[in-house]
């Protein structure tokens, strides 16, 4: 393959049958996300979204985001020409933020104690008091889940001749929303299943449910399945995945993969589930969970 | 008895205890349940018979949302987690 471009390359990701981990009878596909320019399945949605914005001149891209989103928008925004300030909490990993930078990323920190919810309100205040500022905003870009309809889901209606369950991750919604509508119609019945950290309670930090948030593009009529994976079962299957299948994948594709097996062996024997893997594991190697240790209390996903 | 793991966010309404009983043999009645033993809780996740819209509940780790709603039948062994709507994807 020749490309003129790196975003060419974006999306087309491979999909590889997990024998030794598929409930005997069952077989489960994965598809790697991890496999696109940056390493994870977002660049499909930055490259979406950065399109759909259609800038003009003297506007910048502006997004609230200390993972893989960031590090997606800064490959787009370089190869377009486009400038890019990422607005992320103060206590974000230094390895975040010196990966966007290298990329030629801005930086604008918001206070670490309001977490990312803090991040998204500067950003949205940034954006109102300087109208160079475009803000994408994954959580309710209409672009974010048609990236995943017409990319992600479309290929996987296109390279299987059956589907009875999609599983993937649920952060802003929009694989399970575009994937699970495209997969549906190509295979009417198919499940759309959702895999969900479930929170230690530090992570929590809310100061009250209403800074709790759904993002818009979200709509949990549209899952079949939503299913809570704690730290310690998404760590043991991403280590099951690299033990058995040789596959380094992040942490919410364990998650992905224990829901994946789980409801592979609900189904009939000769069922066939889908799970997309978002990233690899590479940007959590300094995690304790590679070893085994006592993560519950930690942020790990995304 | 079923138990009812509790976020930190709504501690201080259940006694400031990550865990409470209640009984019931669905979702609807666990949630009226808890809301005679913890008003203050109850009310905060359950009112005019319905969830509250930043709640969610699982049953066995199950969102109920997916399953029958308030009509998930919830088992003696069933463990019922409240957990505040969030968002992922970083």
């Amino acid at each position: 393959m020749v490309a003129s471009s790196l975003l060419e390359l974006i999306g087309g990701t491979p999909l590889v049958e997990l024998r030794r981990i598929a409930p005997e009878g069952r077989t489960v596909y994965a598809k790697l996300e991890g496999q696109n320019p940056t390493g994870s399945i977002k660049d499909r949605v930055a490259l979406a979204m950065v399109e759909a914005a259609q800038l003009e001149p003297g506007q910048e891209l502006l997004e609230p985001t200390s993972g893989n989103t960031g590090i997606s928008l800064a490959l787009v925004a370089k190869l377009k020409g486009y400038r890019l300030t990422c607005v992320m909490p103060a206590n974000a990993t230094p390895e975040r933020r010196a990966l966007l930078e290298l990329y030629g990323a801005a930086i604008v920190e918001s206070p670490g104690e309001e977490g990312s919810n803090g991040a998204v309100r500067l950003a949205q205040e940034i954006a109102e008091r300087d109208q160079r500022f475009v803000m994408l905003f994954q959580y309710a870009n209409e672009a974010n889940p048609r990236a995943h309809y017409e990319g992600t889901g479309a290929e996987i209606a296109r390279e299987l001749p059956r589907v009875d369950a999609i599983v993937a991750g649920l952060g802003t919604g929009g694989t399970l929303m575009g994937a699970g509508a495209r997969v549906r119609e190509a295979f009417p019945g198919a499940l759309v299943v959702a895999a969900e950290p479930l929170p230690g309670d530090p992570v929590m930090g809310l100061r009250s449910l209403e800074d709790g948030y759904v993002p818009p593009i979200l709509d949990v009529s549209a899952l079949d399945r939503k299913l809570l994976v704690s730290n310690a079962e998404a760590a043991a299957a991403a280590r099951a995945l690299l033990e058995r299948e040789g596959l380094f994948a992040g942490v919410s594709s364990g998650a992905v993969v224990h829901v994946a097996r789980r409801i592979a062996a609900e189904l009939p024997e000769g069922s066939v589930v889908v799970a997309i893997l978002a990233d690899g594991g590479w940007k959590y190697l300094s995690a304790d969970f590679w070893r085994g240790e006592e993560i519950d209390e930690q942020v790990l996903w995304w | 008895m079923t138990v009812v793991r509790v976020p930190p966010v709504l501690r201080s309404e259940a006694g400031g205890v990550r865990e409470v009983e209640a009984d019931g043999a669905t979702v609807r009645e666990v949630m009226e349940d808890l809301a005679r033993r913890l008003p203050a809780l109850g009310t905060r996740v359950y009112s005019d018979g319905e969830l509250q819209p930043f709640v969610n509940v699982y049953v066995d780790g199950e969102d109920v949302r997916t399953r029958d709603g308030l009509d998930t039948p919830v088992g003696d062994t069933s463990t019922v987690i409240l957990l505040p709507a969030m968002a992922g994807g970083r």
